[in-house]
Formats: structure tokens, C-alpha cells, sequence
């Protein structure tokens, strides 16, 4: 009886131990996204959605650059299909991100998995998978849940704020802000490549080839980023060891 | 309406491409090269996020970016948790002289 309470406690410690350490690392995606989402808030009330559309929009499809994309094509008139076809070749880099998050995933299992998917973006993508070892711990998928909902909240209620209130942070500290996604990749990623210089071959490839596809073939963003992160990862066929624990 | 109609379109079509990978790992095992693909896209995709997206920080002003950038880079190769590169990175382009 003793021996069953305590194990009782080990587990609802561990739930607590997942849930907290999701939120702090998820914390940094909070801080970015908040000013963007104010900003797509302001814009989409702009281009006249009401408060409930631009916040739906934000529950329903979660992808920052594609809400900035449709608002902007609301605004000059584009059709729906056009709207439509254009957020599925813009988000359509989250199925190479979330085949390799799934893979990941494995140990966890697939009512956790469905879930988690729909929680996918570039960041919360970046941040998980550099936190990959938390995939193999026990409660692992509540690291990952409560990571995700810390996102998604930040981005939903910046969203309705931007819609409500309009731009509540200063002009220019909001401007500074616009580095904060970038600075956090950045601080993902030099870690990673300070213990194996291999893997900056791989960024320095994807980002080469994303230069390439924008600036000398003028392919969409959305494209330019597939294929450098597709081809980009092909380096690591070459560079990564079977059981690389990263 | 046709809001609403666009919002439901556009969630469909982002769910789909996020939700399959879920259920294809169910159903595969991959060989040691793909999985070693699969590990290796967050460092290629990070890259292709940073550069050249990073330029455009402030419209026209690419210098911005690449200032901001630099103190993420000097402040996690000096091994600062991620909050702080962010704050750092952020106070470095709002201190800026415009």
C-alpha cells in the first residue's frame, strides 16, 4: 500500500517536472510570438476581418507568415481559392519538419502524436527538436504538449490583443522584437554545432540553396525554404551517425 | 462568410501536411540513411529559417538584421540560456541608432 502511494508520487512529479520544463523552454516562443501575432491582430482588423474571424483564423490555422499572407490577400480582394492554395504551398515545408518530429516521436504514442502534429510550426518544430532526448523519457509527450499550448495560447491571445486593443507595444520596441524568432534559432543552434561542427555543414547548405532558389531563381519563399531544408538534409545522409542523440 | 470559408480551407489544408507524417511513421520503418535525413533536417531547416529571412528584420536595412544577429551568435557561443539571447538580441536592435 505504502509502495503503491509512492509510486503514485514519483509519477504525478514526473507529470509536474514535463509540464514545467515544457513551458520554460517553450517560454522563448511566447516572447516571439506575441508582437508578431499583435502586429497580425492590428493588420487583419485593417483589412476589415472582425475580432472573431482574425482570432478563428489564429485557433484554426496557427501559422503566422500564411495569416499575414491571407490577410494581406483579403485586403487587395484575392479569391478563396487563391487564399487557400497559397497557404498550402507556403505551409507545406511542416510536412518535411513534422516527418522528421514524427520519426522523433516514435516511443510516444499515436493519440499523442495526431495531436501534437497539429501544433507544428517552424518554431515550435525548432525548439522540440533540439530538446529530442525528452521524446525517450517517461511522460515525454506532456514536455511536448504543454511546450506546444504555450505557443498556441501566445499566439491566439496576441493575436486577439493586436484585434481588440491595436498596437499596445511601442512602435519601435515591436520593431526590435521582429529579431526575437531569429535570435532564438540562432541560440538553438550554435550549442548544437559548438559540440559537432558537422552539423553547421548542413545549415550552411540549406541556407545556400535557399539563397540560390530566392535571389537567382525567384522562387516563392515558401519553395525556397523546402528545398533547403530537403536538399540541405540530404548533407547530413553523409555528415550524421545512425544514433546521433540529438 | 466568406471569411469563415477561407479560414476552414486554409486549416485544412495546413492540418493535412502536418497530421500525415503522424501516421506514417506508424506504418514505416525507415532505412539508416533516411533516418539520418530525418535527423538531420532541424539544422537544415534552422539555417534555411535564419538567413536569408534574418535580412529583413527592418525593412530596407538588412544591416539591422545581421547586427542583431551577430550578439545571438556571440551570446550563445558564450553558452547563455536561449531567453537571454533573445533579450540580448532584441535590446542590441532597439539600442541602435536609426
Amino acid at each position: 500500500m505504502l509502495q503503491a502511494n509512492k509510486q503514485e508520487n514519483i509519477g504525478d512529479n514526473q507529470v509536474l517536472k514535463m509540464i514545467q520544463r515544457g513551458i520554460a523552454v517553450g517560454f522563448p516562443i511566447m516572447i516571439g510570438y506575441l508582437p508578431i501575432a499583435i502586429a497580425y491582430g492590428v493588420l487583419a482588423k485593417q483589412a476589415g476581418l472582425t475580432l472573431v474571424e482574425l482570432t478563428m483564423m489564429s485557433v484554426f490555422v496557427f501559422a503566422g507568415a500564411s495569416q499575414f499572407m491571407a490577410v494581406n490577400m483579403i485586403a487587395v480582394g484575392s479569391s478563396a481559392i487563391e487564399i487557400i492554395i497559397a497557404t498550402f504551398i507556403l505551409n507545406f515545408r511542416h510536412f518535411v519538419m513534422s516527418l522528421s518530429f514524427m520519426n522523433r516521436l516514435r516511443p510516444v504514442s499515436l493519440k499523442w502524436k495526431v495531436p501534437l502534429s497539429l501544433g507544428l510550426t517552424d518554431e515550435t518544430f525548432a525548439v522540440s527538436s533540439l530538446h529530442a532526448k525528452e521524446a525517450n523519457e517517461e511522460k515525454g509527450s506532456l514536455f511536448y504538449t504543454s511546450l506546444f499550448l504555450t505557443a498556441y495560447f501566445a499566439w491566439i491571445a496576441g493575436s486577439f490583443l493586436g484585434g481588440v486593443l491595436g498596437e499596445i507595444i511601442p512602435q519601435r520596441l515591436s520593431d526590435s522584437m521582429g529579431i526575437a524568432l531569429y535570435a532564438m534559432f540562432i541560440g538553438l543552434l550554435v550549442p548544437a554545432v559548438k559540440k559537432q561542427w558537422r552539423l553547421a555543414l548542413i545549415s550552411i547548405a540549406a541556407i545556400l540553396i535557399n539563397v540560390i532558389c530566392t535571389s537567382l531563381l525567384h522562387m516563392s519563399t515558401g519553395w525556397a525554404i523546402v528545398l533547403g531544408t530537403v536538399l540541405g538534409g540530404l548533407c547530413g545522409v553523409f555528415l550524421m551517425r545512425e544514433e546521433e542523440e540529438k | 462568410m466568406t471569411v469563415f470559408l477561407i479560414v476552414i480551407g486554409m486549416s485544412l489544408l495546413t492540418m493535412i501536411p502536418r497530421m500525415i507524417p503522424a501516421f506514417l511513421v506508424e506504418k514505416l520503418q525507415f532505412r539508416g540513411w533516411v533516418n539520418r535525413w530525418l535527423n538531420a533536417i532541424p539544422f537544415a531547416a534552422l539555417g534555411a529559417l535564419i538567413f536569408p529571412g534574418i535580412l529583413s528584420v527592418k525593412e530596407g536595412e538588412p544591416s539591422v538584421g545581421i547586427m542583431g544577429g551577430i550578439v545571438a551568435v556571440v551570446l550563445s557561443m558564450l553558452g547563455l540560456n536561449v531567453i537571454l539571447v533573445v533579450i540580448g538580441a532584441i535590446l542590441t536592435v532597439f539600442l541602435l541608432p536609426i
